[in-house]
């Protein structure tokens, strides 16, 4: 996934992100830190699809996403990119499996039983594709969450702070299950205030003002 | 999305909010059933206009004249010669009067006074005892045939026949009552009559002026028309018009029943238009609901098109929920018009025209389909990034 010269202009003066180049190889976990307003939601927006740049573009998988149609650009959303919301974004009235299975129901890969029990798994919940996600906790809801934007298998997920409710125990399980799926060669880009998700990721990407101001490559740490 | 899934997504939204349904479900509800039912209550109210027309023959002619008719002019209609095609030609003479019996006074609005031709000719046939003869009209006796309403107003629980009866000041005899004709359209009562020899009519009650009308009975229903030409040939030969004006009309049954159906056909267009209208307005009440709940849930929409759904599917879902709702609401009120229906309305037994329910039930799927494609277009036009960021 490449970014080249990302711009977004709110209003007539109001840049929440300037000239923002990024190329990330597949296989690679990045995480964005940054203050509040520093445009990290809206990068992330940008690179998803969900948000239109005011200036320059994201290649996905070779294809210039920015030009791309409405009705293509939702079907790419669907198959081949997973997103986290910050606010979990879940729909009250349906069950965890309801949820979970919503991208497949909205015409995207078709995934059996066995995969869906397998991702619920994945995400520790095994056994509550019945339950309705209103009574589920904070911590399950995220997981809901991550589940959904996994069940398409999408080669690049995107998280808007996945572990902001989450305790360390259920942080380090989200953390753990982004590894592995970047050891499966998945892109992750993942927006976080956490330092310690920061120093999982194989870089780090800081912004401020809506430009970046530090990119740490190559397995840099931050320090503790 | 299967058709099952947005079926069930269209429920569910529609249980989400029951009232708020339930009131829309009602305007379309009235507004169908209000076609339905004014639709029926036109077309019973013609039913009962062509019966009653139906009643009195349609192989028959009435002959009004203003003052100029008279009884051997009565009598040169049922010429053989110049009139092959009419079987008989009836004098009528008619009057409100009181009939008494034992102290008890009915005022009859049509006591008609006439020959025994017409009881076939007016389609009133004798069902207890007997009509007057030939005999009783030439030698002026004093017999009455009572209809059925007069009959049980003065001989309540007993038989009239043969009792006598005082009519302006003359004893009449009643030979007998005849068969309800129960064609009650409008404010008169068909079988409030009574029926006697116009000789004797004339007699004791109208006096020797002209006779009001000349019922004619034309051989078959096909030769009524050829039957109208000879009456009309005889009648212009011995009541020249004066000026323009011709001094008599000749009344057909089969043009007055064209008449009455084009203005009932008329009456039921008016009442189904307004129902129409009630229709319409519940249709905007669609409209105004699925806005709101678009409103309601720009987020999910936001969430379903983040996650991939194209705008048919978001389009679709909240059009299936509109017509759903307008379905419902049509359906049930089809339930509600056949239950009406078996009220009487205004004096009129409602006839339900299956082709009006076919129509409602049709119309309220489109008026679904059509408002609510206004806040589904609204809804899948919504951008995802703005959607979301609704609260």
């Amino acid at each position: 996934m490449v970014a080249e010269g990302l711009g977004r202009r709110y209003g007539e003066r109001l840049w929440a992100l300037r000239d923002v180049s990024l190329a990330v190889p597949a296989g690679r976990f990045v995480a964005v830190m940054g203050a509040t307003g520093s445009g990290k939601s809206t990068l992330l927006h940008c690179l998803a699809g969900l948000d239109r740049p005011t200036a320059g573009r994201v290649r996905l998988a070779g294809r210039d996403i920015t030009r791309l149609r409405e009705a293509a650009l939702t079907r790419l959303r669907r198959d081949r990119v997973g997103f986290v919301f910050q606010s979990y974004n879940l729909l009250s009235t349906l069950t965890v499996a309801g949820n979970v299975l919503l991208p497949t129901r909205l015409g995207g890969p078709r995934v059996s039983g066995g995969d869906l029990e397998a991702v619920l798994g994945a995400v520790g919940l095994d056994g509550l594709g019945g339950r309705p996600v209103g009574e589920l906790s904070g911590g399950q809801r995220q997981r809901v969450a991550v589940a959904r934007a996994l069940v398409t298998e999408p080669a690049l997920l995107l998280a808007d702070e996945p572990t902001g409710n989450l305790d360390s125990r259920a942080t380090e399980d989200v953390l753990a299950i982004f590894d592995e799926l970047s050891a499966a060669g998945r892109t992750i880009v993942v927006i976080t205030h956490e330092v310690e998700v920061g120093n999982r990721a194989s870089r780090l990407v800081r912004l401020r003002d809506g430009a970046v101001v530090a990119d740490d490559r190559q397995d840099a740490r931050v320090p503790a | 999305m299967t058709v099952r899934e947005t079926l069930r997504f269209a429920l569910r939204g529609i249980a989400a909010n029951k009232l708020r349904s339930g009131l829309t479900m009602l305007g379309i509800l009235i507004g169908v059933a209000a076609v339905i039912l004014l639709v029926a209550v036109g077309t019973g109210s013609a039913r009962q206009v062509s019966a009653r027309i139906e009643a009195l023959g349609t192989n028959t002619l009435t002959v009004q004249g203003n003052g100029v008719l008279t009884m051997p002019l009565a009598a040169a209609l049922a010429d053989p010669v110049l009139a092959p095609d009419v079987l008989s030609a009836s004098p009528v003479v008619s009057a409100a009067t009181t009939v008494t019996y034992a102290g008890t006074d009915h005022a009859v609005p049509q006591f008609v006074g006439t020959d025994a031709a017409y009881f076939a000719a007016a389609n009133t046939p004798v069902a207890r005892g007997a009509a007057f003869t030939a005999d009783d009209l030439a030698r002026a006796r004093r017999v009455v045939v009572l209809g059925r309403t007069a009959a049980d107003e003065l001989f309540p629980g007993t038989d009239p026949v043969g009792r006598e009866v005082t009519v302006g000041g003359a004893l009449y005899t009643v030979s007998g009552v005849l068969a309800p004709r129960n064609s009650a359209a409008g404010f008169t009562d068909a079988d409030d009559i009574a029926i006697a020899p116009v000789t004797a009519v004339r007699q004791t009650l109208t006096g020797y002026g002209p006779i009001t009308s000349i019922l004619v009975r034309a051989a078959g229903p096909e030769r009524v028309d050829a039957a109208q030409a000879q009456v009309d040939a005889i009648l212009a030969a011995k009541l020249p018009a004066t000026g323009d004006a011709s001094p008599y009309r000749i009344q057909n049954a089969a043009q007055l029943l064209e008449t009455q159906s084009e203005t009932a056909q008329t009456f039921t267009t008016l009442l189904g238009a307004v129902a129409g209208i009630s229709l319409l307005v519940g249709g905007l009440g669609v409209t105004n609901i699925m806005l709101v709940t678009v409103t309601e849930r720009t987020r999910e929409i936001g969430i379903r098109k983040a996650l991939g759904a194209p705008r048919g599917a978001i389009a679709t879902q909240f059009l299936a929920e509109a017509t759903m709702l307008s379905l419902l609401g049509g359906g049930l009120g089809v339930l509600v018009a056949l239950a009406g229906s078996r009220f009487t309305i205004a004096g009129v037994q409602p006839a339900v025209v299956p082709g009006s329910i076919a129509l409602a039930l049709g119309v309220s799927v489109a008026i679904g389909l059509f408002f609510g494609s206004v806040p589904a277009h609204r809804a899948a036009g919504l951008r995802p990034i703005d959607a979301l960021r609704y609260e």
